[in-house]
Order: C-alpha cells, then sequence, then structure tokens
C-alpha cells in the first residue's frame, strides 16, 4: 500500500493496476466516489505522444516545452524492481496550481508509460505500476502554472539470484 | 589441536588498537576481560548461518570496493586491514579478521564460534553488565547455512536461539523456508522477529493477509523498545531489502521488501518524540555498503548493527548527516565474532560509546554444557550421516572472496563432470566454511556449503550473449558504484570458463575476453552447455550436495588453478591481495 492511497483514503481498486495504464482520469473525481470523468472533448487522446520512442520527443508532444528538475516534485520507486513486469511507483508535488502529471521510462520501447490530468483543487499524487524490460531511469514531469518540472530516479531491472 | 597459550599471551599487551574508538587495554589473562564502560550493553551477533559448531573460516584476500568506497572499510584485506585497525600481524585477531597466512595460523589458534562457546561468551558480558542492564541482538542469517538447519528448516536455531536468550532478530535466509515455516518458528522463538521494511503486496492487502499492522501493511512488528536500567532504547529490524529478487519469488510471494529510507526516517522521529527513548539502534541486514549510505541519510539513529555482507569490522565507522553522527559497524559471520556496544545513555541522547568486535576463540571459552547437550541431541539423529568421509582435501578449502575459490571450484568441476557441461555457474555466496589442508571433507561440510531450500542443479542451453549477460548483471550486483543497487553476496563463480572483470567501468562494460576452458572464445551467437543451482527459477534437478558429494568421492581435487578471472582497474585497490 502506498502513502497516496491513504493519504486520499481511495478505495484499493481504484489504483490503477494495469500495466502502462493511460489514464486521462481526474483522481479527485474518483475519491469523492463520482463515475471516473474522461477529460473534456478538447483534450484528446495524446495519440503520438504515447508513440515516441524517446523521453524528449514524447515530453514535446505532449507539452510542447521541456521540463526542469525540481526538488518539489517527489518520486518514489523502488531501487530495485521485484518484477520488472509490475513496478510500483508513485509521484506526488508541493507546487501550486498542478493541471497534469506524466511518468515516462527512458529504456522502454516507447517512453510515455502514463499521463494524468489533475483537476483544480485535487492533491497531485498518483500511484502507478509500470513495467520495465530493464534497467532504466524513471521519470515523472509535472505541470504547473504552464512550466513543466521533473524528478527522475533510476530503478535497476535485474535477472536475480545469486544473493549472499 | 593443541592450542599454545602463549600465542594469545604474547599479543595480549602489545596490542595496540588506534583509532576513533580504541580497543581498550586488556589484561593479560584473558582476551574477554573488558573494561567497564556505560550503563548499557547491547551484545550482537549476525550471519551465523546455523554454525552450531566452532568453524574454520577464512576471510577474504579480495573484497574490493569501487568508487567512494575504494580503499575504506569494509573493502581493505591482509596487511591494509591490519594496518588500518592498528592489528599486530601474526596476532590471534589478525588471524581472526584477514585470510593472512590462514592455514598456519588456523592451526594455532583453532576454530572459531560455536554456540556453546558463545553462550558462555554472551553470560559472562551480560552478567558484568548486571541484570537488566543488556540485550542480545541477532542481525538474521540465523537459520540457514547448515544440513541440519535446512533439514528442520530452521527450528534447531530456533532453540538454539532461545537458550541463547536472543532477545530480538530480523531477517534474510530465515524468508527463504516460507512463511508458513517462518511463522511456525516464530511462534516457537522467544525473543521478537523485527522488520520495518517488509509489507504486503497491494495484492496480499486487498486479500486481507496476515499482517502486524493492517494499515499500514507491515508484514512485522517494525521496533521494539528495551527498558535498559532507567533508559529507553529503539531498536529497529531491518530485514534484507531484496529477498524476492536475490532468491526465488515463490517463497514470499505476498511481500515486498526494499530499503524504505522514508518509512524507516518515520519510525525513528516516532521513537524519539512519541515513545521518547533515550537510544535508537538499527537492527540491519541491509549490507555494509547500504548501511554507510543509509546512516548519511537517515537522522536519529545512534548505531547501526550491520549484518549481510560478512565484513569483520573492529571498529564502528562514523558517518555524519544532517541530525548529527551514526555510528555503522559490520559483525562478520558464522559465529566467529560477538559485537560487544556499550552505552553511556543520558536522557534523551547517548553521551558515550565503546565497541568492541570480539573473536570467538573456541580455545580460549570453556562450553556451555546446557548448550552443548542441546546441540548433541538435536544432531544426533543425523551424525553418522553428517560424519560420512568423502575425500581428504589435499589443499585449503575455502569460498569467501569477491571471485571465487577453492569450494566452487570443486563445485564446478562436480557440474561439469556429472551433466558434462562446457560451462558451470554457481552462486557467489558468502557464507561457507573452510577446511585445512589433509583434513577430511565429509558430507557435513559438503551441506555448510550447499544447504538451501531451493539446491536444484540444472543444465540449461545458453547463448554466448546470454552467459555474459548473467555474468555482467551480478558484477553489477557487486560493484554497482551506488551501493541501493548492489544486492551484497560475490561475483557468480564459473568453471570451464575465463574472464576478464573490470569492477570499475559501468554496468554493462566490465565483463569481456571471455573463453572456454580450451582457450577458445566464447561466441556470442552460439549456444553452450551450462550446468548450475540455487536458479531463481524453479528447477527439477538433483540436490547439488549429491553431485558435489559423488565428485568428492572420486577423489578429484580442482583441475583448475585460480578462478578464471583476470581483474583489471583495480591495481591500486587495498580490497585485493592477489586473485580468489
Amino acid at each position: 500500500m502506498t502513502k497516496t492511497n491513504d493519504r486520499l483514503a481511495l478505495p484499493r481498486r481504484v489504483i490503477l493496476q494495469g500495466v502502462a495504464s493511460v489514464a486521462l482520469v481526474g483522481l479527485g473525481k474518483i475519491a469523492s466516489g463520482a463515475a471516473p470523468a474522461f477529460a473534456a472533448a478538447n483534450d484528446k487522446y495524446p495519440e503520438e505522444a504515447f508513440k515516441q520512442k524517446t523521453v524528449d520527443d514524447a515530453i514535446k508532444l505532449l507539452y510542447g516545452k521541456t521540463a526542469e528538475k525540481s526538488d518539489k516534485v517527489r518520486l518514489d520507486a523502488p531501487e530495485i524492481a521485484e518484477n520488472g513486469a509490475v513496478v510500483p511507483i508513485s509521484a506526488s508535488s508541493t507546487l501550486d496550481g498542478v493541471t497534469s502529471l506524466a511518468f515516462l521510462v527512458a529504456e522502454n520501447p516507447n517512453a510515455l508509460v502514463a499521463s494524468y490530468r489533475i483537476p483544480a483543487g485535487t492533491m497531485p499524487s498518483v500511484a502507478n505500476r509500470i513495467k520495465m524490460a530493464k534497467t532504466s531511469n524513471v521519470i515523472v514531469v509535472v505541470e504547473a502554472g504552464g512550466k513543466l518540472f521533473s524528478a527522475s530516479k533510476e530503478v535497476k531491472v535485474t535477472v536475480g539470484g545469486c544473493g549472499g | 589441536m593443541t592450542i599454545r597459550r602463549r600465542d594469545f599471551l604474547s599479543l595480549a599487551g602489545a596490542a595496540a588498537f588506534t583509532g576513533a574508538l580504541p580497543w581498550p587495554a586488556r589484561g593479560a589473562d584473558s582476551m574477554y576481560d573488558l573494561d567497564r564502560f556505560g550503563n548499557a550493553r547491547i551484545l550482537h551477533m549476525t550471519d551465523t548461518h546455523a554454525q552450531l559448531l566452532p568453524v574454520y573460516f577464512r576471510e577474504p584476500s579480495v573484497n574490493l570496493g569501487i568508487g567512494a568506497m575504494a580503499g575504506k572499510p569494509p573493502h581493505l584485506v591482509g596487511r591494509a586491514f591490519l594496518d588500518r585497525f592498528g592489528i599486530k600481524p601474526d596476532s590471534a585477531e589478525a588471524h581472526a579478521f584477514t585470510f593472512l597466512d590462514f592455514e598456519k595460523s588456523a592451526a594455532r589458534f583453532g576454530r572459531l564460534g560455536g554456540f556453546a562457546h558463545l553462550k558462555t561468551l554472551i553470560d559472562r558480558l551480560r552478567g558484568e553488565a548486571g541484570g537488566g542492564r543488556s540485550l542480545l541482538l541477532d542481525g538474521g542469517d540465523l537459520w540457514q547455512g547448515s544440513g541440519l538447519s535446512n533439514t528442520m528448516q530452521g527450528a534447531d536455531m530456533v532453540e538454539a536461539a532461545n537458550l541463547l536468550g536472543i532477545e530480538a532478530m530480523t531477517g534474510h535466509w530465515e524468508f527463504t523456508y516460507g512463511e508458513k515455516a517462518l511463522r511456525s518458528n516464530l511462534a516457537r522463538f522467544k525473543g521478537e522477529f523485527l522488520a520495518q521494511n517488509v509489507f504486503l503486496t497491494e495484492e496480499a492487502a486487498f486479500n486481507d493477509a496476515k499482517a502486524f499492522d493492517p494499515a499500514s501493511g507491515r508484514v512485522f512488528k517494525p521496533a521494539t523498545i528495551k527498558e535498559i536500567g532507567d533508559h529507553r532504547v529503539g531498536v529497529i529490524g531491518q530485514a534484507f531489502p531484496y529477498v524476492p529478487i536475490a532468491h526465488p519469488k515463490r517463497f514470499t510471494p505476498d511481500w515486498t521488501f526494499g530499503i524504505r529510507d522514508d518509512e524507516l526516517q518515520k519510525l525513528v522521529d516516532t521513537l524519539r518524540s512519541n515513545d521518547k527513548v533515550d537510544a535508537v539502534v538499527l537492527l540491519s541486514h541491509n549490507g555494509m555498503d547500504v548501511d554507510l549510505k543509509l546512516a548519511s541519510r537517515v537522522t536519529g539513529i545512534d548505531v547501526i548493527l550491520g549484518g549481510h555482507t560478512h565484513d569483520a569490522v573492529p571498529q564502528p565507522i562514523p558517518v555524519t548527516n544532517a541530525g548529527g553522527t551514526t555510528l555503522v559497524t559490520n559483525a562478520g559471520s558464522s559465529g566467529k565474532f560477538l559485537g560487544v556496544l556499550d552505552l553511556e545513555i543520558a536522557k534523551g541522547k547517548v553521551a558515550d560509546i565503546r565497541y568492541r568486535l570480539l573473536p570467538v576463540f573456541s580455545e580460549l571459552l570453556k562450553p556451555d554444557p546446557a548448550m552443548a547437550a542441546l546441540i548433541g541431541k538435536m544432531r544426533e539423529p543425523h551424525a553418522a550421516a553428517y560424519a560420512a568421509r568423502l575425500a581428504t582435501s589435499d589443499r585449503l578449502l575455502y569460498r569467501r572472496g569477491n571471485f571465487g575459490g577453492t569450494v566452487d571450484q570443486l563445485i564446478c568441476d562436480a557440474l561439469r563432470g556429472e551433466f558434462d557441461a562446457e560451462v558451470a555457474l554457481s552462486p557467489g555466496f558468502r557464507w561457507g566454511n573452510s577446511v585445512l589442508p589433509g583434513q577430511p571433507v565429509t558430507m557435513e561440510d559438503v551441506l555448510s556449503e550447499t544447504a538451501i531450500a531451493y539446491p536444484e542443479t540444472y543444465v540449461l542451453s545458453m547463448t554466448g550473449s546470454q552467459i555474459k549477460d548473467i555474468l555482467e548483471d551480478v558484477c553489477d550486483n557487486l560493484f554497482n558504484a551506488d551501493p541501493y543497487y548492489q544486492q551484497g553476496g560475490d561475483m557468480v563463480r564459473v568453471g570451464g570458463l575465463a574472464y576478464a572483470c573490470s569492477p570499475t567501468e559501468a554496468a554493462g562494460r566490465r565483463i569481456s575476453d571471455l573463453k572456454l576452458g580450451d582457450g577458445r572464445s566464447l561466441e556470442a551467437g552460439k549456444s553452450y552447455k551450462v550446468a548450475g543451482w540455487a536458479s531463481v527459477n524453479e528447477q527439477q534437478g538433483v540436490p547439488v550436495w549429491d553431485v558435489f558429494a559423488k565428485h568428492l568421492r572420486s577423489g578429484k581435487m580442482p583441475a583448475q588453478r585460480g578462478s578464471g578471472v583476470t581483474l583489471k582497474g583495480v591495481d591500486d585497490n587495498p580490497g585485493i591481495a592477489g586473485q580468489g
């Protein structure tokens, strides 16, 4: 269970368990018990962004700008994955006016793994599971006040064994 | 074996242990007369690997530190180790802590450890501290490492732990017996099992799997508070963070591990602010490099009593962090050592500390009769089988070392012979006893090198490229510049294969020049027959101890000299004193 989960008092089942879940879903809506509402028609599914191979290209297509590192963006991920097929990661931010959040895995065939819109008044805190074929940097990008901020962490995927 | 008493006496007055926390001056009558200090004594044992009887255990001649860890404890061997800790060459301590002149010194100083001897020493040290003023903690890897513990799934060691008086422990190999056996053992354990970093997986929590604290998902009690005299000491347990990665995940399907700095910090803060403890001790199975990094990040811990990497470090290493200083220790393996932490505790803080890592010389300690009787009783049904003499060693047999030892050469020879394989792989475990030249090699010795919950052998076809990938993967677990990405353990051992290794290179670039036993280069695209054991994937082959025993009976000693590894870029590293 994650801290995010506790704080928002989400029923466990709404944690997005799908691998590389694509979710344009307002978490606040889920927490309030309302039916998940997809964003308005002008926020169409960023199909091209999800097709990009590199982190930079995906961010460029998703946001049209580049991100700067920020200690106000927090990414929780294991140092070494217990199972590369389902790596639990979560992110949160203390920035004001967060409007969206996205996870990227540099070494995955397609870098962008999930993108979330954060409605006004919602705590910017998301837990997710991702699939990783090999050791890679995992990046979270947060959009706040029209600017992009990021945090990253290397997650190692190993064949395991041979422990002492 | 005849112990020459004067060998011990000669060093007693001369042993000059220098450094921040000097070893106390000792009287000539005993190695174990300690100056009285402080108002609380914590005794720490770790990684005994179920060695109920005294052992020979050769410390490594290769224990490389890379990057910021280069040349720093615990990555010092031989003379560099003696110099750093001010230990006199040729002394009893030099024998206990280093590999130097191992065969000669082993004959002089005898075996170390043994629970009956440990019991005598522990009782004496607790008696000196006075009633209610001491604690006995075990850092894990208590239940695994012998034929008996493997057969009894650790139940023998629970009996021994209870008689020894262990009050709290954490775990690593304990988890490899699976949840049912673990819980059954813990039901009989009189102490507490502590682990702040083991949580239910999301699925297990959803299915209401058993947990100490369902709200947080913590499977075990994370910490305990012990009253020592008028003071309160918080003891936090830190289990091995990578159990489901280093071992088959099928043993712990419902549990997720990790280092969990943030949860640990919260726990320390709660112990300090809510529970008003005067001291905080972390009983850790992280491994020393991980503990040193953790100590720089987490504040409020007075001492980390560490294990896992089997580093016998005579003095604590002070690490500064935002909240002050944390001392980091590591107490070796196989029952060879007992850590003695004497604390002068004041209101809300530790005023002063003395630490000693005492070698447990079985020749200097009278075995405790009750423990000796318990051990005898538990071993009795298996004694005849264990005593079976399989061979006589023509050389020193040992395992410990970053790249290889003679024990694993024999195991690799056995695997290649049994399965007619071109290449053999054997895990780089850090436990496993030593056998002196000319000594019999018994079934018990074989089991002390191989007794695990997943001993099945395998034969697989692997491409040269796959073999290289495995070597690279394990090598990064050992030499990643960031200790949080290491798992502990040594390099996988190879038979029928030679390679060059550059530990200081980046992941994926360390291994090169792979050659088969006959000198042919390993081809990336070609398939080879590979035999091994201890796979994290389920295998069906006969247990490796049978293959090993059969090979020993055939009378063959290792065909290959050396580990087959050529090291590059570590010439000036004091963590190496010859290949091994």
